[in-house]
C-alpha cells in the first residue's frame, strides 16, 4: 500500500483549516507517513504534479482567476475534498453576495481600479464536482483524522449530517436553549464539533453550517417561544455559512415573518 | 451511599449542575440536590431553589439511567493484526456494579423496557448485560409531578411498585421532615437493617402513601395509554403528521433523552502508524443513533424516511403503538422528557391525543404554559 499523493489548495480563506492540519501535532508524523504530501504551501511542499490522488481544498471562489484555477485543480485531482465553511458554503466573505462590492472595494483600497473581484463568494461545489465536504469554521481535527484514516484504509469516510443536538446529548450537556433560554443554532447545525460551544454553556453559532434536515422555520418558532428576538436569529444565520441555501433561505423567511409580525 | 460504596458499588445519582438535574457519581448525601424545584413545560425547563431542605422535590431532567448501562459511546471490540493472523479483544468489564440513587417509577419501568429489548434472548447485548447485572436500585416516590408528566397513563404511578431494592419517600408533615425507607428485595432489607435506622411507624408509612396519592391525584396529563396501540392504527395519513412536521426540527433530542430509545450505530476506526505501514488495529465503536437521522433509514443509498413527517411518525408510532406488538410492552413510560427537551416544544401527549381522536389532555393544573388543546 503506497501513500496517496496529496495536495492542499487555498482559495479565498483565512488559512485556519490548513492550520488545523498542522495542528494535528500528536499525529503529524503519522499523517506525513500515511499521506504523500506534495503540495501544501502553508507547510512547505510545493511540487506541482499533473495528478494528485487526493486534493484538500480550502476557501471560496471570489475572483475570475480562482474560478479558472479550481477547474485546473479538479483536473489534477482524483478525490476532491473541500475543507471548511468557505469551501463548502462560501464562508463569511459571502456576506458580500447581498452587499455593494464596488462600494466595499472603494472604501478599503486606495486604488480600487486595481482590484479584480467577483460580486459573489461561492462554494467550490458551485464550480466543480466535489467528492466529499468537511464542514466547520475551522474544520474539526477529529473529523479530518477520521477522514484521512478512512481514505488510507480504503473505508468510506462518513462524516455524519445530523444535528449538533445529537452530539450535545451524547456528551451529557445541559440544553442551553431549553434550560437557559440561550439562543442556540444547534438544532439546525451540522454535527462534527463535538458540541464545542454548548459544552461551555454557550449557544451554537452554526459554524458547521446546516444539518442534513435543517429547518430554520421551525427553529424560528422555537426561538420566538424562548423569547429571543428575530434580529438575533438573522444575525446568527448570517455569519460563516451565510450563503448556505438552508440558512440563506431561512433568513429571508425570518425577515418576511418579522415584517408580518410587526 | 457510604454503605453501598463500602460494598463495592459505584454509586450514581442526582446532582445539580449547570441549571439542571444531572446524574453523576456521588460521594455522599451532601452531593444530592437540596431545596431544588423544577418547572417543566413543553420545550422549557427552569430550576428554582426554595428553603424547604427537600432532597427529592424535583422531577428528573434530560439525564436517565440509560447513560450508565447503555452509554452514548462505547467500544465494542478491538481487532489487532499479529503475524499472519489477528486477535479480537473485548473491552474489560466495569470494575464495579452500579447503584442508582433516586430512580423514579418511570425510570425503574424504563429500565425494564430497555432490558426487554437489549437483553432479547435471541440477541442479548453482553456489554449491557454486564453493566445491568446486579444494579442496586434505590427508588424514590415522586411527590410533585411536572407539567409534562403522564406516568399514570402509561402503566405507572408516582410510587415505584417493583424493580427496586429500597424505596424512599420524602415526607414533610407536622411530624417533621424525613425519608421513609422500604425494602423491595432481600439485599435492600439487609442494607436497611445494617443502617440501624429507626423503624418506620404505621403513621410514617401512611404518610408516605399519602405523598404518592397526592402526586397521582395531581398528575397533570391523562390519556388512555393502553388504548393507544389500537387507536393509532390507520392514522398513517392523518393530517396531524404534516402539522407536527412543520414544527419538528428533526434534531433528535426526543430520542436522545428518551430512557427507552435503544437505536445505535456501529462504526470502525483505524489508526495511523508513524512509518506509514498499514494500521495494525481496528476499533469498533457503538454510538446512540436516532430515527431522526437520515442515516437511520438509509437503504441502498437513499433514506426511506426522507421527510420530517415520516420520521416523526416513525418515532411516535414506535413509542406508543408498534412497540407493543414488537416487544410486548409499551415503548413509553410517560416520563415527559421528549416533551420538555424538545426545543420546539412538541408535546407527545397532545399529538397522540389528536391522532387517536381522544379528547386532548386537560390543561395541566400546575403548568406555567401548558399546550393548548
Amino acid at each position: 500500500m503506497s501513500a496517496p499523493t496529496v495536495a492542499v489548495w487555498k482559495f479565498a480563506s483565512c488559512d485556519g483549516c490548513q492550520l488545523t492540519i498542522i495542528d494535528c501535532e500528536d499525529e503529524l508524523l503519522a499523517i506525513a507517513a500515511a499521506l504523500d504530501l506534495r503540495l501544501f504551501l502553508e507547510a512547505g511542499p510545493s511540487e506541482l504534479l499533473d495528478h494528485y490522488d487526493i486534493s484538500l481544498v480550502e476557501g471560496s471562489i471570489t475572483t475570475a482567476h480562482d474560478a479558472e484555477r479550481i477547474r485546473d485543480v479538479r483536473e489534477r485531482s482524483g478525490l476532491l475534498v473541500t475543507i471548511g465553511a468557505c469551501a463548502t458554503a462560501g464562508g463569511v466573505q459571502a456576506l458580500r453576495n447581498s452587499a455593494d462590492v464596488a462600494g466595499y472595494t472603494a472604501a478599503v483600497y486606495a486604488r480600487p481600479d486595481w482590484i479584480e473581484t467577483l460580486a459573489t463568494s461561492t462554494p467550490i461545489a458551485d464550480h466543480v464536482q466535489v467528492d466529499l465536504e468537511l464542514r466547520g469554521c475551522p474544520i474539526s481535527k477529529e473529523v479530518l483524522l477520521s477522514t484521512i484514516t478512512a481514505l488510507v484504509a480504503g473505508r468510506r469516510p462518513a462524516p455524519t449530517g445530523h444535528s449538533v443536538c445529537v452530539e450535545c446529548k451524547a456528551a451529557g450537556n445541559t440544553c442551553v436553549l431549553v434550560a437557559h433560554g440561550t439562543a442556540c443554532l444547534g438544532p439546525v447545525t451540522h454535527a462534527g464539533c463535538a458540541a464545542l460551544c454548548p459544552s461551555f454553556q454557550r449557544g451554537c453559532f452554526g459554524c458547521f453550517g446546516p444539518s442534513e434536515s435543517a429547518d430554520v422555520d421551525a427553529l424560528h418558532t422555537a426561538w420566538r417561544a424562548a423569547g429571543i428576538a428575530d434580529a438575533d436569529l438573522l444575525r446568527a444565520l448570517r455569519t460563516f455559512n451565510v450563503a448556505a441555501p438552508e440558512f440563506a433561505g431561512g433568513a429571508q423567511r425570518v425577515q418576511l415573518r418579522a415584517k408580518e409580525h410587526a | 451511599m457510604q454503605a453501598l460504596a463500602a460494598d463495592g458499588y459505584r454509586v450514581v445519582g442526582p446532582v445539580e449542575r449547570d441549571g439542571v438535574i444531572a446524574y453523576a457519581d456521588l460521594g455522599s448525601g451532601d452531593d444530592l440536590p437540596t431545596s431544588v424545584t423544577v418547572e417543566q413545560s413543553p420545550g422549557r425547563w427552569r430550576l428554582h431553589h426554595d428553603d424547604s431542605g427537600h432532597r427529592f422535590g424535583w422531577t428528573p431532567g434530560a439525564d436517565s439511567w440509560k447513560q450508565f448501562v447503555y452509554p452514548a459511546h462505547q467500544e465494542v471490540l478491538r481487532i489487532r493484526r499479529t503475524d499472519g493472523s489477528f486477535v479480537v479483544t473485548s473491552p474489560p468489564p466495569a470494575a464495579q456494579p452500579l447503584a442508582f440513587i433516586g430512580a423514579r417509577d418511570c425510570e425503574v419501568r424504563a429500565m425494564a423496557v430497555l432490558d426487554r429489548v437489549v437483553l432479547d434472548p435471541l440477541h442479548p447485548d453482553p456489554r449491557y448485560a454486564q453493566r445491568r447485572d446486579g444494579v442496586f436500585v434505590v427508588a424514590v416516590t415522586c411527590g410533585v409531578p411536572a407539567a409534562t408528566c403522564w406516568c399514570t397513563s402509561m402503566g405507572g404511578g408516582p410510587q415505584p411498585a417493583a424493580g427496586f431494592d429500597v424505596r424512599l419517600t420524602e415526607v414533610h408533615d407536622a411530624v417533621g421532615h424525613r425519608l421513609v425507607a422500604e425494602a423491595g428485595s432481600d439485599r435492600g432489607a439487609e442494607l436497611l437493617l445494617r443502617l440501624e435506622m429507626g423503624a418506620a411507624t404505621t403513621d410514617d408509612l401512611a404518610a408516605a402513601n399519602g405523598v404518592a396519592r397526592a402526586a397521582a391525584d395531581g398528575m397533570p396529563r391523562r390519556l388512555d395509554g393502553a388504548a393507544l396501540p389500537a387507536l393509532l392504527q390507520g392514522t398513517d395519513h392523518h393530517p396531524n403528521w404534516e402539522a407536527v412536521a412543520e414544527r419538528c426540527l428533526s434534531c433528535g433530542n426526543c430520542t436522545m433523552v428518551c430512557p427507552t430509545c435503544f437505536c445505535s450505530t456501529f462504526s470502525d476506526h483505524t489508526g495511523l502508524t508513524d512509518d506509514g505501514s498499514a494500521p495494525i488495529e481496528t476499533v469498533r465503536e457503538q454510538d446512540w443513533a436516532s430515527c431522526f437521522q437520515l442515516d437511520h433509514s438509509t437503504l441502498g443509498g437513499h433514506a426511506v424516511r426522507a421527510t420530517t413527517k415520516a420520521r416523526y411518525r416513525q418515532w411516535l408510532t414506535h413509542k406508543l403503538q408498534t412497540w407493543t406488538a414488537q416487544f410486548g410492552t409499551t415503548g413509553c413510560v410517560g416520563c415527559g422528557r421528549c416533551t420538555t427537551w424538545c426545543p420546539a416544544g412538541i408535546d407527545i401527549v397532545h399529538e397522540a391525543a389528536v391522532l387517536a381522536g381522544l379528547p386532548t389532555a386537560a390543561q395541566p393544573p400546575n403548568s406555567q404554559k401548558g399546550s393548548s388543546a
